[in-house]
């Protein structure tokens, strides 16, 4: 196989990358040229043809959505742009905010042509300043260039696009809280049906995609579907309801590795290959105990699973709830489960909106429990409880609005079911753990 | 006196073309105001949903949702230095670093200084995990910190 070159990360160890004269000087805006000369159909076609699904988590075919769009519909029809990146683990997003905005903002007009729409929002977690910053002078230089605002590059399309900034939320991130957020309202997911692309922001219907998405459907138009689909991994021809996983994605490692790192390559990689080829191996000279394949929702590999494909169907088939953010993050083998499970629990607990009783009770309840067990007063019995709470709560069983307690409930499930044997075992031996932040923590 | 300077009526009033409602400049409008004043109060609460045509109850109900706005009662310092506790920075030393920072300055995660210097929070994934572990100040992030390299930042 040829030497994969990164195209989403093709440009960011420039000097200057962030420039708009750079970026027309590598190619830039030519597939927004070539967009324009099409349909907006046959655009929302290619995409759909090229199979790219969506990179914030769920996966779902980006083609497709967008062909979910009432027809003929006097409009407005909104873009929204997924900028709100929280899921631990995660930041390719921020890179190619920081890094590359026109690769993205080129991304958002082909995206609105394609649906239709003169009006995009990025909505941008608060924390991410330099991208804000970043962007903030990127929409102005197109702006002032002719490539926003009325009449794009002479085509009659027009397009504006608003940066919006989140406050430290991580249910912004789920679509409808993204659309309540924007509306200046609390971010509550709302319950589906209608799905966004039909009655979404300001009651309109609303597309809601990613930021590494849009990037990809940039160069989607660009290069074309065959060299999208030369890269990743085909449908299994035994499952009629997979669309595969091509083109190229950006994996995050971070954890206890060498040299934590955002790399791209094409869908599929191991974990292992990401760990020891791209993030120099597990960090003095230890073992991998567990490995969060897609940020925390996704639950756990277990060391013996590291030969797992990252591709959207990899993850599932180890027992994890799917590829999520493909962000990877290493625990080793000196590390407590015990810990690494609560840790994940009080973040759940902390961000959840507290709308569903199941997801604001469950999510809490099991932070308490994992508290007991690691001061030292769990009990045996503490582990079924913990998998009863979990198995209760989500889509999936039925009981929630959104899928956070879904990725709540995950990896409380992965971790007691590969990893009993620690847990019953800190629990026999009488263990405790006490962060060192733990008192201060309390007052909080 | 009104809460919301003239300058700062402005600059809210100049966010609204930006959307179709006026709702939808509740977070903005409440930026603005934070950032100036380092707290929202009832009385700019008041203003804001006047220009906004709501009733105040409800800025202050999407206000609260998000429990980044301080009110009155404890301000936010000059700077806000969020540490981060989520997982990988939690396994790179995260806790620790706030900890250590907690000691340093004789202060609790929520707290401001006396002296209204600084304020001290923990924060969830700040999206730069490659450097864990890392500290927000105000809205620019740090990677690789430790106690005296923090202390360094604020100390500027
Ligand atoms: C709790 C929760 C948090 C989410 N956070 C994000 C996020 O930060 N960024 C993102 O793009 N998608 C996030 N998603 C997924 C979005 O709901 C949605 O599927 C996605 O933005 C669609 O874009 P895509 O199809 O281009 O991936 C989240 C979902 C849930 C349930
Ligand atoms: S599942 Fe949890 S986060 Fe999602 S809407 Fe319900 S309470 Fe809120
Ligand atoms: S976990 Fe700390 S920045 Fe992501």
């Amino acid at each position: 196989m040829a030497k994969f070159e990164p195209v989403l990360f093709a440009r960011i160890q420039k000097n200057d990358s962030q420039a708009l004269a750079g970026y027309r000087a590598d190619g830039g805006y030519a597939a927004l040229k070539k967009a324009l000369g099409m349909a907006p159909a046959d655009v929302t076609t290619m995409v759909k043809d090229s199979a790219l699904r969506g990179r914030g988590g769920a996966g779902f075919p980006c083609g497709l959505k967008w062909t979910f769009l009432p027809k003929d519909h006097p409009g407005p029809i909104y873009l929204a742009v997924n900028a709100d990146e929280s899921e631990p683990g995660t930041f390719n997003n921020r890179i190619l905010m920081e890094e590359d905005p026109h690769q993205l903002l080129e991304g958002i007009a082909i995206a609105c042509h394609a649906i239709k729409s003169n009006t995009a929002y990025i909505y941008l977690r608060y924390e991410y300043g330099r991208s804000y910053r970043v962007l903030d002078a990127a929409i102005k230089e197109c702006y002032a260039a002719g490539l926003l605002g009325k009449n794009i590059l002479g085509t009659g399309f027009n397009l504006d696009v608003h940066l919006h900034r989140g406050a430290a939320a991580y249910i912004c991130g789920e679509e409808t809280g993204l659309i309540e957020s924007l509306e200046g309202k609390r971010a509550w997911p709302r319950i589906k049906p209608p799905f966004p692309a039909v009655e979404g922001l300001f009651r309109k219907p609303t597309i809601v995609n990613n930021v590494e998405t849009l990037c990809c459907v940039t160069h989607i138009v660009y290069r074309g579907v065959e060299w999208f689909k030369s890269m990743g991994v085909p449908p299994d021809p035994n499952n009629p309801r997979d669309p595969g996983s091509y083109g190229p994605k950006l994996y995050c490692v971070s954890g206890h590795v060498n040299k934590p790192t955002c790399v791209e390559l094409p869908m599929g990689v191991t974990a292992r290959e990401l760990i020891d080829e791209h993030a120099g191996g597990v960090w003095k000279g230890r073992k991998a105990k567990a490995v969060v394949p897609g940020g925390i929702s996704m639950g756990f590999l277990s060391a013996a699973e590291l030969d797992t494909p990252l591709d959207f169907a990899g993850p599932g088939k180890a027992g994890c709830l799917g590829l999520g953010t493909a962000a990877v993050v290493v625990v080793d083998d000196h590390t407590s489960m015990v810990e690494v499970l609560y840790n994940c629990c009080r973040f759940m607990s902390h961000e959840s909106c507290g709308q569903c009783t199941p997801c604001r009770e469950g999510t809490s309840w099991m932070t308490r429990i994992l508290e007991r067990i690691r001061t030292g007063n769990g009990k045996v019995e503490d582990l079924d409880l913990l998998m009863e709470v979990a198995g209760s709560m989500g889509i999936i069983p039925g009981t929630t609005i959104c899928g956070l307690s879904d990725g709540a409930a995950w990896p409380v499930k992965n971790a007691i079911q590969k990893f009993r044997g620690e847990f019953e075992e800190f629990i026999r031996t009488g263990q405790k753990l006490r962060g060192p932040a733990e008192a201060l923590m309390a007052a909080h | 006196m009104p809460a919301l300077s003239p300058e700062l009526k402005k600059k809210i009033e100049e966010v609204l073309p930006k959307y179709p409602n006026k709702q939808a400049a509740t977070l903005p409008a409440l930026h603005l105001v934070h950032d100036a004043h380092r707290s929202v109060s009832p009385e700019a609460i008041r203003e804001i949903a006047q220009i906004l045509e709501l009733r105040p109850a409800e800025v202050y109900d999407t206000m609260t949702f998000y429990g980044f706005f301080r009110e009155p009662d404890n301000p936010m310092g000059k700077d806000r230095v969020w540490v981060c506790r989520s997982i990988s920075c939690a396994l790179r030393g995260g806790e620790e670093l706030l900890a250590g920072l907690c000691d340093k300055w004789s202060m609790h995660p929520g707290e401001t200084s006396p002296d209204g210097r600084v304020s001290l929070e923990y924060a969830e994934c700040l999206g730069v995990c490659e450097g864990a572990p890392c500290v927000l100040v105000n809205d620019e992030c740090y990677p690789n910190q430790t106690v005296d390299s923090v202390a360094k930042l604020v100390s500027k």
